[in-house]
């Protein structure tokens, strides 16, 4: 792992818990559990766990939509506020993008590709008019998308499509981060695979680093160095992607790695109801 | 990814989804309203008097070449006073809606921007003034600061509010939960930008959909209350004033004028509850 200089991510001791329903029906959820973690400058760090582990928590918290119980992220070099001002926001943005699961929520539907690209380098860049649309058709051109498409809303374009729009208006800010929460899971199968190649390539001409969530083991070993893997709140193993997926120290990653459907794949009854027998041990 | 993809075959198929969209009622309702409309524009073009002049030898006349519906207590035509009765109801109601739509907005993109304890508390302010009946609330406003159509519009639209802002604000909260809206904020753009330029277009439809249901109630609730007294004053000619007006030629065996305004409110409202129920009809059906 990198000294402290060379990380650019941060985080330590991070807590959340959401409470949920009133009275009886109280209930609380540790989302996060004291979770910490480093992620090295151009590295990618793939963070795995089943639904509901709090892998889109952490990333919630890591880019200041959601507020840590406890717990610090440092992001460049910086302490992330617990309330950002305006121009602390601003700032942030720089050095932070998420991508998210959705690719139809994750575009405004009234508003045309160009508008929604337009807007990020005009609050970030002051770019305006024709130097605009040239760098508009440039992180398009980046995306795989053609200069065709700025004109087009959301609502004719792919979900393919859309996520390579919501790809190039999170680069169009030019930050150092990346947070990819399930980004390419609502795609099919061969799409996952350009886009995953795209982002692949984009993080290697920008020297970006990538926080890369997924449920999908089978996505990891494309896109990733590092991989954590996370149950209930927790860390439970952190490692290189290799050793991670081929030599896994803890039950848990054992049981994600051989539950993961792959060609040839039969379902085994045995670690379904293991995991069915661990979440009720879990919930008691 | 050819630029044939991206042709827009919704657009070109709106006009004839909306006639069937509409169905027959809703195009008779579409038209009344179309008419109503261009009756108030054009009353100084079409009406065959002043409204607001008569002579006393001319009172109570039944329709005929020179009057076409006939004449009222005053002698004055019935006819140019529903064209420009059509104006200050339809004004007065315009305005209500205006009012109430624009408020209940910015209150419920306030609400949903802030979340929490912002929310909570204009729920509460909202909750009280549910407790109050709108009319009573006019009433009020009325006893304040004096008759007129300005004091018992504004009243209403006050009163209206919290109708509009409850609605507007769950679907605000809807989009504001929305990935582009979570994107916009980690652009670091104001809640101001976020709100006005991200969330606004994207609740405009549910608002529309709302002044169309009010616009028919607001003008029920200003015609009874210039039927009472407080609203528009005599002698400028309107539907609610008209009908209680025509109150005493009513007894006298001259029911014309009371007839003629109370159809036009009722026609009017009618025409406007058609259409702001499609229109919500296609929202409740589109998604839920
Ligand atoms: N806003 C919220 N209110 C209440 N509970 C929440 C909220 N957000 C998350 N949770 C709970 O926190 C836990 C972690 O959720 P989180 O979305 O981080 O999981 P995840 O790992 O991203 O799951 P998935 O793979 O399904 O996206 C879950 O039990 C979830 O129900
Ligand atoms: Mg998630």
């Amino acid at each position: 792992m990198s000294t402290t200089a060379e990380n650019v991510i941060e985080i330590s001791g991070l807590c959340k818990q959401f409470t949920t329903g009133r009275g009886r029906k109280r209930r609380t959820v540790r989302a996060l559990d004291d979770v910490s973690l480093t992620v090295a400058d151009g590295s990618c760090l793939a963070v795995v766990g089943e639904s509901g582990s709090g892998k889109s928590t952490l990333a919630r918290v890591l880019v200041g939509l959601e507020r840590a119980d406890a717990g610090e992220v440092v992001l460049a070099g910086r302490p992330v506020a617990q309330r950002p001002r305006r121009a602390e926001r601003r700032a942030r943005a720089r050095d932070v993008q998420m991508v998210f699961q959705d690719p139809s929520g994750s575009l405004n539907r009234r508003r045309t590709v160009e508008a929604a690209i337009g807007e990020v380098l005009a609050a970030h860049h002051r770019v305006t008019g024709s130097d605009a649309r040239r760098r508009i058709d440039d992180l398009l051109d980046q995306v795989g998308l053609r200069p065709a498409h700025a004109r087009a809303l959301p609502g004719e374009l792919s979900g393919g499509q859309q996520q390579r729009v919501a790809i190039a208006r999170a680069l169009a800010a030019e930050p150092r981060v990346l947070v990819l929460d399930e980004a390419v899971a609502a795609l099919d199968v061969s799409v996952q695979a350009q886009v995953l190649n795209l982002l692949a390539e984009i993080r290697r001409a920008r020297r970006l680093t990538y926080l890369f969530i997924t449920h999908d083991l089978s996505v990891v070993r494309q896109v990733s160095d590092e991989v954590v893997v996370m149950r209930r709140g927790q860390v439970v193993e952190r490692g290189s992607t290799d050793q991670v997926l081929d030599h896994p120290r803890h039950p848990y990653t054992v049981l994600l790695r051989d539950s993961a459907p792959r060609p040839g794949w039969r379902p085994r009854l045995s670690i379904n109801s293991d995991i069915s027998s661990d979440t009720a041990e879990a919930e008691a | 990814m050819s630029a044939e993809t991206l042709a827009r075959p919704a657009a070109r198929r709106r006009g004839g989804d909306l006639a069937v969209w509409l169905g027959p009622l809703g195009i008779a309702a579409a038209v009344i309203i179309a008419l109503i409309t261009l009756a108030a524009l054009f009353a100084p073009l079409i009406a065959t008097h002043d409204p607001d002049i008569g002579s006393v030898v001319q009172r109570y006349q039944g329709p005929s070449a020179e009057h076409l519906l006939g004449t009222d207590q005053s002698g004055r035509d019935l006819f140019s006073r529903l064209l420009y009765g059509a104006r200050t109801s339809l004004f007065g109601a315009a305005v209500v809606v205006l009012l109430a739509g624009g408020g209940g907005a910015v209150l419920a993109l306030v609400a949903a921007w802030f979340g929490r304890n912002v929310d909570a508390f204009l729920g509460r302010v909202l909750d009280l003034l549910f407790a109050f009946p709108n009319l009573l609330l006019a009433i009020l406003a009325v006893a304040v600061f004096g008759t007129g159509l300005a004091q018992v519009t504004i009243a209403l639209a006050i009163s209206y509010v919290p109708y509009t802002a409850r609605v507007l604000r769950s679907v605000a909260l809807r989009e504001r939960r929305l990935a582009y809206v979570q994107a916009a904020e980690l652009q670091g753009l104001s809640g101001l930008v976020v709100s006005l330029r991200h969330i606004l277009p994207n609740i405009v439809p549910q608002i529309l959909t709302g002044a169309a249901i009010n616009f028919g109630y607001a003008m029920i609730d200003l015609a009874a209350l210039s039927f009472l007294g407080l609203g528009v004053q005599p002698p400028t000619a309107d539907w609610g004033l008209m009908v209680s007006q025509g109150k005493d030629s009513l007894l006298q065996g001259y029911p014309q004028q009371s007839m003629l305004a109370g159809t036009c409110i009722v026609v009017a409202v009618a025409a406007f509850s058609v259409i702001g129920e499609r229109l919500g009809g296609r929202k409740a059906g589109g998604r839920a």
